[in-house]
């Protein structure tokens, strides 16, 4: 059992004047093994942070995160992370990209090779295993970020905005590869997506998180990613449901917005 | 002849490209907007119009095109320059060349001094009223006297028969000059002689002196009569007949003045300085040089038409020497003939192709090295210069020692001991060495320690605080320090051998380098950093595998910066000491004004930065060919 437990996490930034900037205020969850989970909110209200500190990059001043039956205290494999731009190294091929994790950990070079062959296969890469990674499209190289990911068998994927820079339909794409990697392999996913539609499609679970401090406002349960799987997405966008639960989030969003933009202006 | 024909292909190379370039500009007109980059792009024709016209410049003002097409002109000019010369000292006297007549001059310089006497004489109260009005009378004596020699009236009727024949003489060799058949028959010796003369240029005797045609024989015979002429004018004195006798009044009355006598010391030493000045300017109308200008007038007449004449037999030489001989002209010395003006401080290209391939040649050399030559030598001596002596000493044990009957037992530590002064027979393998080596190797050895150490530390600095804190202030304070102004000390506690220059170098591409690498490290993504730690690299891994790599864009720019800084610095401190390199050579071409040795320095110098920047491009679109892209 590998699930993932928040127990009131509290980040506290101060700002270089001396302020103090509440991130996140007593964030608790969990999140069991195998749930796709997608995080929602307005800029700024502490969803990279929460991912940061889940990947173990920054450390909470306040409460911790578990993964199963340890703290989380640093960065570590367990934890896979996707970055927003794929954070690819240009300097190595796809292949050396994606073999990077097994051969920091010096293992066997023919499984590796192996191994690298199989996920070009899932991404929808294979032939392109010699190719730069400078030459391939937005697309391309964010499959290239999840082969890397996945290949070295993380209990939890975070992807901090994964799909953000791609075009429509490119993003469709991906959005169903996410999810079949997901049915597949069963692993634990956790999404942070700033496109309400994203977030409901690829959201077994979903938190709405409220800014100033980083809090979890809202969480809905949502039959949309179980049904994708399968689905075609473009019938579930089209679903009445669909429809009243991303109103629902839009203007609960909206209102925070207004809610921060009067803080702002009031200040 | 080559140069000919090169200077018109040069020349047609220019015109044409211009012209094609224009017909392109035409049929391409397609953007109406002026600032699109895509026009920079292409053009090898203006490549050739460029390079083409440098060509031609260089071939013209250094005088090689002329060189090329009137082979002969140098030798003609060379004898019309000998009879300038030969006549040089008559006209100095006339305003030919000069703006007044010597004579003009000297009374101008003679009555100032007279007028200082005067001045001087009038403040002298020490002496007594006798005294001043004597040596008064002597000093007004000495002006009537300089005077009377610009008057016709008191000139010695010898000197102006004398100043009348050298006139004569010189409207004689008008004629002479004038007249096609002088002077005469040629000797077959001499002119088997002057035939033989090496050329234009092939030797250090620039032009070729003894008179090879018939323009030039009439000029050269004409410059020993000249020559000859100017002598006997330079015995003409004006000061005999009434001259002589006002002269000798003078001397007599001046060195009749009691200077001794009846007088305390000071008084004594006033009287001297006054008369001494008085005999030197005495001296100076007693040269004669002063003559009435109605008198010289003749003489003076006579040179102009000297002047036109040989400038008429000149004929085509004098547009050859304003055309092919730009900014100059050649002159003539004690015993030979040399360039003067372009070309002379700019060497022809063909003369310095010449000098580069003499260098070139590893038997010749320059001060007893070749500038790039191999030499075979044994391998162990390349291990001798890597394997440090003292490794010898860490091995346990003694060294061997001969016993009684003078037999060495050798052991371990012994043989180590061969192995790291090279003494051991190994086979010969060729080593390059040579001017052009040693400063090539100086600026590599350099360079790469400036790596070496630059690198980690840059990458370390860029990395950690502490790193950061400690090295920035050290670095920064010697950085901006010119190389060259630690020359003098690191040369001082090094010595003039490469050790000095390679650790001089090694501070230039140290600061560079530890400035790119740190710039690289600090300019790595924070995301793949985190990516690389989530996927599970330790720290030295991410140096090595993510911050190394993502630096190398500005190690490579730091090193092709380098690179530049270093080989400037370098030939600076080859020229401050230094016994071999490129710049030793040119610094010894500078004393001895050896210019076409200069400008094969410099041209070897633009060559090798050429080939350098050359490397570090295929180097960097090799290594990173993602930069940019990334």
């Amino acid at each position: 059992m590998s699930d993932l437990i928040a127990d009131k996490v509290n980040m506290v930034f101060t700002t270089p004047t001396g302020g103090k900037v509440h991130a996140l205020k007593d964030v608790s969850f969990t999140l069991k093994e195998g749930e796709l989970l997608s995080v929602l909110g307005p800029s700024g209200c502490g969803k990279t942070t929460l991912l940061n500190i889940i990947a173990g990059f920054n450390r909470p001043t306040g409460g911790a995160f578990y993964l199963g039956d340890h703290e989380i205290s640093g960065p570590d494999t367990e934890r896979g992370m996707v970055f927003q731009q794929g954070a690819l190294f240009e300097w190595l091929t796809v292949a050396e990209n994606v073999n990077f994790g097994l051969r920091m950990k010096k293992a066997n070079k023919k499984e590796t090779a192996r191994k690298v062959e199989e996920w070009l296969e899932i991404v929808g890469l294979q032939g392109f295993g010699d190719t730069p990674t400078y030459q391939l499209s937005g697309g391309m190289q964010q499959r290239v970020a999840l082969a890397r990911c996945l290949i070295n068998d993380p209990d939890l994927i975070l992807m901090d905005e994964p799909l953000g820079a791609l075009d429509a339909l490119t993003r469709e794409k991906m959005q169903s590869l996410v999810l079949k990697i997901w049915k597949e392999t069963g692993k634990t996913i956790m999404i942070i997506t700033h496109s309400v539609e994203e977030a409901l499609l690829l959201g077994e679970r979903l938190f709405v998180m409220a800014p100033r401090p980083g809090r979890l406002h809202k969480e809905y349960r949502l039959p949309f990613a179980e049904k994708g799987v399968d689905g075609d997405m473009r019938d579930i966008k089209n679903s009445a449901e669909f429809a009243q639960v991303r109103e629902e989030i839009l203007t609960m969003i909206w209102d925070m917005e207004e809610e921060i933009m009067g803080k702002a202006e009031a200040a | 002849m080559i140069i000919g024909i090169l200077f018109i292909a040069l020349l047609a190379a220019v015109i044409w490209s211009i012209f094609h370039g224009r017909k392109v500009l035409r049929t391409e007109k397609s953007d109406a907007v002026f600032g699109n980059p895509e026009r920079a792009l292409g053009g090898w024709h203006w490549v050739v119009a460029g390079v083409s016209s440098v060509m031609v410049l260089w071939l013209y003002f250094s005088w090689d095109a002329g060189r090329s097409y009137f082979p002969q002109a140098a030798n003609e000019m060379c004898q019309v320059a000998k009879l300038n010369r030969s006549a040089n000292p008559i006209r100095a006297a006339f305003p030919l060349d000069n703006r007044q007549l010597r004579g003009t001059q000297l009374l101008q310089r003679d009555g100032l001094q007279i007028a200082l006497m005067n001045q001087r004489l009038a403040a002298a109260e020490l002496l007594s009223e006798a005294d001043r009005t004597e040596l008064q009378a002597i000093i007004n004596d000495m002006e009537s006297a300089m005077n009377a020699q610009a008057s016709p009236e008191f000139i010695d009727p010898t000197i102006e028969g004398q100043l009348n024949g050298i006139a004569d003489r010189i409207n004689q060799l008008s004629d002479k000059m004038a007249d096609d058949a002088y002077p005469g028959p040629a000797d077959p010796a001499q002119m088997e002689k002057a035939l033989a003369q090496p050329g234009w240029g092939e030797t250090n005797v620039e032009i070729p002196p003894l008179a090879e045609t018939e323009r030039g024989r009439k000029f050269d015979a004409a410059s020993l009569e000249m020559e000859a002429i100017a002598k006997d004018f330079g015995k003409i004195r004006n000061n005999t007949g009434a001259i002589k006798a006002k002269l000798d009044a003078l001397k007599e009355r001046y060195e009749g003045f009691a200077i001794e006598g009846g007088a305390d010391a000071a008084v004594v030493a006033e009287r001297k300085a006054l008369i001494r000045q008085i005999d030197k300017i005495y001296k100076r109308i007693d040269d004669g040089k002063i003559f009435p200008p109605s008198i010289t007038q003749q003489v003076e007449d006579a040179l102009i038409t000297l002047d036109d004449t040989q400038k008429s037999q000149q004929g085509t030489l004098r547009i050859i020497d304003a055309l092919a001989m730009p900014g100059g002209t050649i002159i003539a010395g004690n015993s030979a003939c040399s360039e003067q003006g372009s070309g002379r401080w700019l060497p022809k290209p063909s003369d310095t192709w010449k000098t580069l391939t003499r260098l070139a040649d590893p038997d010749i050399g320059f001060k007893d090295a070749p500038l790039l030559w191999y030499k075979m030598t044994p391998l162990a001596g390349i291990a001798d210069y890597f394997v440090p002596d003292w490794v010898a000493d860490l091995i346990p044990g003694e060294y061997p020692r001969h016993d009684d009957n003078g037999q060495i037992q050798m052991n371990l530590k012994g043989e180590v001991y061969n192995i790291a002064t090279g003494n051991y027979p190994s086979p010969m393998i060729p080593v390059p060495m040579g001017h052009v080596w040693d400063s090539l190797l100086r600026v590599l050895a350099g360079l790469f320690f400036g790596i070496l150490f630059g690198v980690p530390l840059g990458l370390a600095m860029g990395l950690s605080r502490f790193f950061k804190g400690f090295f920035d202030p050290l670095i920064e304070l010697y950085r901006p320090i010119p190389p060259l102004a630690w020359a003098p000390l690191i040369l001082t506690i090094f010595g003039i051998q490469d050790d000095g220059k390679i650790f001089l170098l090694f501070m230039v591409a140290f600061a560079i380098m530890v400035i790119s690498a740190r710039t690289g490290a600090t300019g790595t993504h924070l995301s793949k950093i985190h990516a690389a730690h989530s996927l599970g690299a330790s720290k030295g891994q991410i140096i090595r595998r993510v911050i190394l790599p993502n630096s190398l864009p500005e190690i490579l720019t730091g090193i092709r910066i380098a690179i530049g800084v270093c080989w400037g610095t370098l030939v600076a401190a080859e020229m401050l000491a230094g016994t071999t390199g490129i710049g030793f050579v040119e610094n010894v071409a500078r004393k001895q004004s050896d210019y076409e040795i200069i400008w094969t320095t410099i041209i070897i110098m633009g060559l090798l930065g050429l080939l350098f920047d050359v490397l570090m491009r295929w180097v960097i679109n090799k290594t990173i060919p993602w930069r940019g892209k990334g």
